[in-house]
C-alpha cells in the first residue's frame, strides 16, 4: 500500500514529478548512452587491433645514429632474415616467425595504374597475420626459393587496377615495370587501429622484392620480423625471449640500448583503449554531476512535498502511524522518483545510443551491467537524497501537523 | 462504575521563548466506560490541550493519566502511536481525510498502521462505512462526497479501528444545519446502541444537550460537571 501511495501522490501532481525526474533521467540518460558508445568505440578498437593477427608480435630495427644525430625508428638495417630463422628455432613459445621488407611504388595493370606498398614477405607472414583469400592461394616456399615474380594483392588495389568484373588471379602486373603474375587476392581487413587502409597493399616473395624491387645495403636484411605465439598470456614472455636472443645475436654489451623495438598487439591495442577510457572518466564525470543535480531536485521537492502534505502526516500520525512509518512512506516516494526517473533515463539512454548510431555512425553497445548499474545508482540517490526530507517528516509533531494550515 | 479514563492533577506548561502558558492547571476527572460526553469552554481556555492529552497526541508536564487502567503519561512516542491507533478514534472539525483516496482506502488507514492483512483492512472498513450509512460509496475520493458525507468516513475511520473512546473535535463546527442533524444522530446512536464512549468538544450548547455530561473548562481548570439527561432528538 506504501507502495502504491507513492506512486497515487506522485501521479497527482505529473507535471513536478517529471521535473524533479528530469536530472535523474539526463543523469542516467548520459551514462547509458556514454557507456554504450564508449564500449561501442573498444569494442571497435578491439576488432581493429584483432584484424593485425592472432597474439601477433613484431620486431622493427632500432633508430641509427649517425655522428649523435638519432633517425627514426626502423632507420637501421640491424635485422635479419637469420635473425628471424633463429627466433624461432630458440623460441619453442613462437609458433612461427616471419620477415618482410617493403617500398612504396607505382604498379600497373593494362592502362591503370596505382602507388601502393609492396611488400616482400615470407610465406609464413600472411598465416601469421591471420589473412585469408577470397581467390587464388598463398607464396610458396618454392616461390620463395625461386625467386618467382608472383604477387598477392589487396582488395583496394583490386578495386583500382582492375575493371569491375575483370578477374585478378592469373593476370600479369607491372611492378616497376617488371612483370608479374596475381596468384591470389587477399581478403578485406578494413582500417588497421592506427586509421591506415590494410587493404592497400601488395605481397611478393620476400627474395624476389630483394633482387628485383628493393634497393637494398645487404642481403637479408628485413624491415620487420613478425612472430606468433599460441596463447595471448604467451606474449610477454616471448618477448622477452625475443629481446634476449636478439640482444646475444647482435652482441650487445649490458650498457648498449636494444637495437630493435618489440611491440605486441596488446600494446598497439593499449594505446586505443587509454584514449577511450579517458573518455569514459569524462563522461562519467559529467554523469555523476547531473545525478547529483538530480538528487537535489528530489530532495527540493520532497521537503516541498512534506510541507505541504504536512496535515495528512499529523492524521496519520493521530491515526497511529509511528515514526518509522512515515519515514518509510517519504523514503519510498524518493526512491521511486530515484527508480523511475532511472527507467525512463535508461530508455532515453538506448534510444540515444541507437539515434547515434543510425545519425553518425558511431558503433554502440549496451551491456546489460550498465543498465542494472544505472537502475541500482538512481534508486541509491532517490535514498540518499530523501532520507533529509523523509526524517523532517517522521519528526514532525503531530499536534503541530495536525493544526498546520 | 467502570472507568475508561482517569485524570490526576493534570499539567500542561508550555514555554514560549520567556513566558509560561499554563494550559493546564491541575485537572482531575474520570469518565467512565459508555458515557456521552461534551466539553465546553471558550478559545484559550485549554480545551485543545486537554483533547490533546485525552488522545495521546502529548503527554502532560505532569500529574496522571489512564487510559483503560494503562498509565499514558509516561509513554513513548512510539508507544503513543500505538495506544492512538487502537484505543483513540479521532473526528475533527475539517474532516480531514485523505485526499484522492477513495472512502474505503481512508477508512483502511488505522488498520494499514495496525499491520492487518489487505483483506481484513478491506472487510473491516467496509463494515466501518456500513454502520455511517455510507455503503456504495467505498470508492469515492473525498472530492466526491457531500460535507456531511465527509464526516461519516471520517467517523467510520475512527470506528473502524474499535477504539475504547471517539474523541470528536467541534465534527458538527463546518456542517450545516441538516448534516450536523445527521452527524449527532450518529454519535448518539453509537453511543446508546454500541455503547461506545464519546466525547465531544463542541461551542454549541444544543450539541452539548444531547449528550449525557457536560463538562466546562475554563483557564485550565474544570468549573463546572454536569451529568443529566440527553434529550432524545439532536436539535439544532
Amino acid at each position: 500500500m506504501t507502495m502504491v501511495t507513492a506512486f497515487r501522490v506522485l501521479g497527482r501532481n505529473r507535471l513536478r514529478a517529471g521535473l524533479t525526474m528530469l536530472g535523474i533521467i539526463i543523469g542516467v540518460g548520459a551514462v547509458i548512452a556514454m557507456v554504450g558508445i564508449g564500449q561501442g568505440a573498444k569494442e571497435a578498437v578491439r576488432a581493429q587491433v584483432a584484424t593485425m593477427g592472432t597474439n601477433l608480435i613484431i620486431v622493427w630495427p632500432g633508430s641509427t645514429t649517425v655522428g649523435g644525430v638519432r633517425n627514426a625508428a626502423g632507420g637501421a638495417v640491424t635485422l635479419t632474415v637469420a635473425d628471424a630463422q633463429e627466433l624461432k628455432k630458440k623460441i619453442p613459445l613462437l609458433v612461427d616467425t616471419g620477415w618482410a621488407k617493403r617500398d612504396v611504388t607505382q604498379i600497373i595493370n593494362g592502362n591503370k595504374n596505382w602507388n601502393g606498398p609492396v611488400n616482400g614477405i615470407s610465406p609464413s607472414y600472411l598465416t601469421i597475420r591471420d589473412w585469408s583469400f577470397t581467390g587464388g592461394g598463398p607464396i610458396t616456399q618454392a616461390d620463395l626459393e625461386a625467386g618467382a615474380r608472383v604477387a598477392i594483392i589487396g582488395e583496394t588495389i583490386v578495386e583500382n587496377l582492375y575493371d569491375p568484373g575483370e578477374e585478378p588471379v592469373g593476370s600479369t602486373i607491372r611492378i616497376k615495370n617488371v612483370p608479374f603474375r596475381v596468384v591470389g587476392v587477399l581478403s578485406a581487413k578494413g582500417q588497421s587501429a592506427q586509421g591506415t587502409d590494410q587493404d592497400d597493399v601488395i605481397f611478393i616473395p620476400f627474395t624476389t622484392a630483394e633482387r628485383k624491387l628493393v634497393g637494398t645495403s645487404f642481403l637479408g636484411s628485413v624491415g620487420a620480423i613478425f612472430a606468433s605465439t599460441s596463447r595471448l598470456d604467451d606474449l610477454p614472455e616471448a618477448v622477452e625471449a625475443i629481446r634476449e636472443v636478439l640482444r646475444l645475436r647482435h652482441r650487445l654489451q649490458a650498457d648498449q640500448a636494444d637495437d630493435f623495438t618489440i611491440r605486441t598487439q596488446v600494446d598497439i591495442g593499449k594505446v586505443q583503449e587509454g584514449a577511450s577510457e579517458t573518455l569514459t572518466v569524462m563522461m562519467f564525470a559529467i554523469a555523476s554531476i547531473s545525478l547529483l543535480v538530480g538528487g537535489i531536485g528530489i530532495m527540493n521537492i520532497l521537503l516541498v512535498s512534506v510541507t505541504e502534505r504536512t496535515r495528512e502526516i499529523g492524521v496519520r500520525m493521530a491515526v497511529g502511524a509511528k515514526r518509522r512509518h512515515i519515514l518509510m512512506q517519504f523514503l519510498i516516494e524518493a526512491m521511486t522518483l530515484g527508480l523511475v526517473g532511472g527507467i525512463l533515463g535508461i530508455i532515453v539512454g538506448v534510444v540515444g545510443a541507437r539515434v547515434m548510431t543510425f545519425v553518425v555512425g558511431w558503433p554502440t553497445i549496451i551491456s546489460p551491467s550498465s543498465i542494472v548499474v544505472a537502475s541500482v545508482f538512481s534508486l541509491a540517490v532517490g535514498l540518499f537524497f530523501g532520507l533529509y526530507p523523509a526524517n523532517k517528516a517522521s519528526r514532525l509533531n503531530p499536534i503541530d501537523a495536525l493544526r498546520y494550515e | 462504575m467502570d472507568t475508561l479514563i482517569r485524570c490526576e492533577e493534570l499539567w500542561k506548561i508550555y514555554r514560549l521563548g520567556d513566558v509560561q502558558v499554563q494550559a493546564l492547571r491541575g485537572l482531575s476527572l474520570s469518565i467512565a466506560r459508555g458515557e456521552f460526553v461534551s466539553l465546553m469552554g471558550a478559545s484559550g481556555s485549554g480545551k485543545s490541550t486537554f483533547m490533546n492529552l485525552l488522545g495521546c497526541l502529548d503527554v502532560p508536564t505532569k500529574g496522571l493519566y489512564r487510559l483503560d487502567g494503562r498509565d499514558v503519561a509516561s509513554a513513548s512516542p512510539d508507544e503513543l502511536a500505538d495506544i492512538r491507533n487502537r484505543h483513540i478514534g479521532f473526528v475533527f472539525q475539517s474532516f480531514n481525510l485523505m485526499p484522492r483516496t477513495s472512502a474505503l482506502e481512508n477508512v483502511q488507514l488505522p488498520l494499514f498502521y495496525r499491520g492487518l492483512s489487505l483483506r481484513d483492512q478491506r472487510a473491516r472498513a467496509a463494515a466501518a462505512l456500513e454502520r455511517v450509512g455510507l455503503s456504495g460509496r467505498e470508492q469515492h475520493f473525498p472530492s466526491q462526497l457531500s460535507g456531511g458525507q465527509q464526516q461519516r468516513v471520517a467517523i467510520a475511520r475512527a470506528l473502524v479501528a474499535d477504539p475504547s473512546i471517539l474523541l470528536a473535535d467541534e465534527p458538527t463546527g463546518n456542517l450545516d444545519t441538516e448534516s450536523s442533524q445527521e452527524i449527532m444522530t450518529i454519535l448518539t446512536d453509537l453511543n446508546r446502541q454500541d455503547h461506545l464512549t464519546i466525547l465531544v468538544v463542541t461551542h454549541d450548547p444544543d450539541i452539548a444537550a444531547v449528550t449525557s455530561r457536560e463538562l466546562f473548562l475554563k483557564d485550565g481548570q474544570l468549573i463546572a460537571d454536569k451529568v443529566q439527561v440527553p434529550l432524545s432528538q439532536p436539535i439544532s
